[in-house]
């Protein structure tokens, strides 16, 4: 457009610099940075997966270790967390708990996704009779409270952690295949669909390529926000005996323990308490931030 | 001329709605020869956009149904075609470019993505071949710096530069036919040039055939060796552009004329007409001549039975009106006894 314009029939030369271009990824992270509480988000949700992850080489102590002379002691330099009714350090415990509300939370979600988000994209794309069977069930799924059907479900499969994160599985997958659904008929009206079917392309290609790839940022929002609330339903079973089982250390049944010694230790149950709130608080900080980042209302 | 490369015949169209059922298209015959180019002129609801989205597969069926007709595109019914076969059919053998080039584009897809599509799914080309090609493309369609701009996403174009990726695409696979679809509508005038231009200038390398559909006179003059106006899912006139322009004989036609600026600048202080009256409910579409109830010179004939399209008498060749009334002699008249 310069120089090179004028010197026709001169070899052209392109000047080939290929350097990445700004990708729709590099402006949703630009706009991810603008916010700060969802940096915040960010920040708590890496320092919590790496905590889990680091769990056995950062905990002070053996979070199984019982040390009878040092019951129910509050913080202190030696236990900073203090201990619980039988003397096991608290802060180890937070620390390994972390696992399993993490695993949980993540696991649940996947499975959530993986089942919901095919089913969705099914009814949704195929429409008919298969959408009106996938909507019903989905339906009736939805109709009773997502912890009431935790519970019931992992009160059916037997306690265990692994049973627990399939009962809020199967519990949140009714939101998936429901958002996914409504994702896929919004985007379906496109004109972009349309075209894409004008050029050839089989109805899988346009499901998988064409629809599927603008129905993720969607999807992305919500699993992050349904972490926060499968973490929170982790840590109800676990109190109700129906997650993780004792000795292994979780959230919420810590807090079961420590409500039989509330005026007494205090502190066994503020830790964990507290863990859960700010795990909680940092996936729906992520998730917000996410939402606002990703919203199409804010594309050029 | 021999075979015509498109053969449209006796083509209807309905749309099962809650009010009754829409006719949009109501049985229209044409012809196309290789390398024509026809410009089909109407306002929303004529029935232009949805008989080539019919033919084409493109239109949702339910509530859609062809009614009537084949549509033979070289020699082959495409009204008879499965699911499959149409697909082969669609972005290989026909191009089609759509009207708003900011939302006809996947935004999560960069452009080098899109244009390889028909590529691959046409000619089975992959990889370093295909993007070659893809690359060609956007310098055919004249996107400078088009080797750098392959991996980016269409919402770094703008919106003349998208439809230009619109026009890669569908002239990927080097149809025999172009459809577009109110191409230039969305965009601003001296856009809207560049674009004719550029599918004047790749119709002369590729030696395609196009139907340009749009609601502007304006653009249909600068493009379409033949013009075809259509009103309430009908064809009213159709003939070759000159002698259409300057010798209008559906009344529909003029109307559409005179409520145009005058390009030339000829007649000067004249007042634009609209046309008065609104297009007839295609639930109930009226028995006669569509037209007629908003049409002055319409005779009673008009209001009881539906002209056919026939030669227009002392016009050129192939200048064909659906009129019971003789435009030409009333405008005449008129002109005598002012």
């Amino acid at each position: 457009m310069n120089a090179g314009t004028a010197a026709a029939g001169a070899k052209p030369t392109t000047p080939r610099v290929e350097k990445p271009e700004a990708g729709p990824l590099r402006e949703v992270w630009l706009r991810f940075l603008e916010r700060p509480s969802a940096v915040v988000g960010l920040a708590f949700v890496v320092a919590l997966v790496a905590i889990a992850a680091l769990a056995d080489v950062i905990a002070p102590y053996d979070p199984f270790a019982t040390d009878w002379g040092a019951v129910r002691s509050p913080p202190s330099l030696e236990h900073p967390f203090g201990t619980d009714e039988v003397g096991r350090d608290l802060l180890a415990r937070i620390i390994h708990g972390a696992r399993a509300s993490l695993a949980a939370g993540l696991t649940s979600v996947a499975l959530a996704v993986v089942l919901g988000l095919p089913l969705g994209l099914l009814a949704g794309y195929a429409g008919g009779i298969v959408d009106g069977a996938i909507m019903r069930l989905t339906d009736a799924l939805l109709a009773i409270p997502f912890l009431i059907l935790a519970i019931a479900l992992a009160a059916f499969l037997g306690p265990s952690l692994t049973n627990a994160m399939v009962a809020i599985g199967l519990s949140a997958t009714s939101i998936f295949v429901r958002l996914s659904r409504a994702q896929v008929l919004a985007i379906k009206a496109e004109e972009f669909i349309e075209a894409a079917r004008a050029v050839g392309n089989p109805p899988w290609r346009i499901a998988l390529r064409h629809i599927l790839p603008n129905i993720v940022p969607a999807i992305l929002v919500q699993a992050t926000l349904t972490i926060a609330a499968a973490i929170i339903a982790e840590a109800s079973l676990s109190f109700l005996g129906l997650g993780q089982q004792p000795p292994a250390p979780s959230w919420g049944s810590m807090l079961n323990v420590a409500k039989n010694f509330l005026d007494q230790a205090p502190w066994m149950a503020i830790w964990p308490g507290v863990s859960i709130f700010v795990a909680v608080l940092s996936f729906n900080l992520l998730g917000d931030g996410l939402r606002d980042a990703l919203d199409p209302r804010q594309r050029r | 001329m021999g075979v015509p490369l498109l053969d449209i015949r006796d083509l209807t169209v309905a749309f099962a709605s809650d009010g009754g059922t829409v006719h949009a298209v109501n049985g229209i015959s044409y012809a196309l020869s290789e390398g024509e180019t026809l410009g089909i002129v109407g306002e929303s609801g004529s029935g232009k956009s949805v008989h080539v989205l019919a033919m084409l597969g493109l239109i949702p069926m339910p509530p859609g149904r062809i009614e009537r007709g084949e549509v033979l595109f070289q020699g082959r019914d495409l009204l008879t075609l499965d699911d499959r076969a149409l697909r082969r059919v669609r972005g290989g053998e026909i191009g089609f470019v759509f009207q708003d080039p900011m939302s006809s584009l996947n935004p999560a897809m960069t452009v080098a993505a899109q244009i390889v599509e028909p590529l691959r799914i046409h000619l089975g080309l992959d990889g370093a071949a295909a993007r070659r090609r893809a690359l060609e493309l956007l310098d055919l369609v004249r996107i400078p710096d088009a080797a750098r701009r392959l991996d980016q996403y269409p919402h770094e174009f703008s919106g003349g530069q998208r439809q230009r990726v619109m026009i890669a695409i569908a002239i990927a696979c080097k149809p025999k036919l172009l459809i577009a679809d109110e191409a230039t509508t969305a965009l601003d005038v001296t856009i809207q040039a560049e674009i004719i231009g550029l599918v004047r200038e790749l119709k002369r390398e590729i030696g395609m055939a196009i139907v340009w559909i749009t609601h502007d006179l304006g653009v249909v003059a600068g493009i379409a060796d033949t013009v075809q106006v259509m009103y309430a899912g009908r064809i009213l006139e159709r003939g070759p552009v000159d002698d259409l322009f300057a010798d209008p004989r559906s009344a529909y036609t003029l109307g559409l004329l005179r409520s145009l600026p005058d390009l030339a600048g000829g007649t000067k202080g004249r007042r634009l007409q609209p046309i008065e009256g609104a297009p007839p409910d295609m639930r109930d579409p009226p028995v006669g001549d569509p037209f007629a109830p908003r049409n002055r010179y319409a005779t009673e004939r008009c209001f009881r039975e539906a002209p056919p399209l026939a030669q227009a008498p002392g016009a050129a060749p192939g200048h064909l009106v659906a009129a019971w009334y003789d435009l030409r002699g009333l405008l005449a008249r008129e002109r005598a006894a002012p």
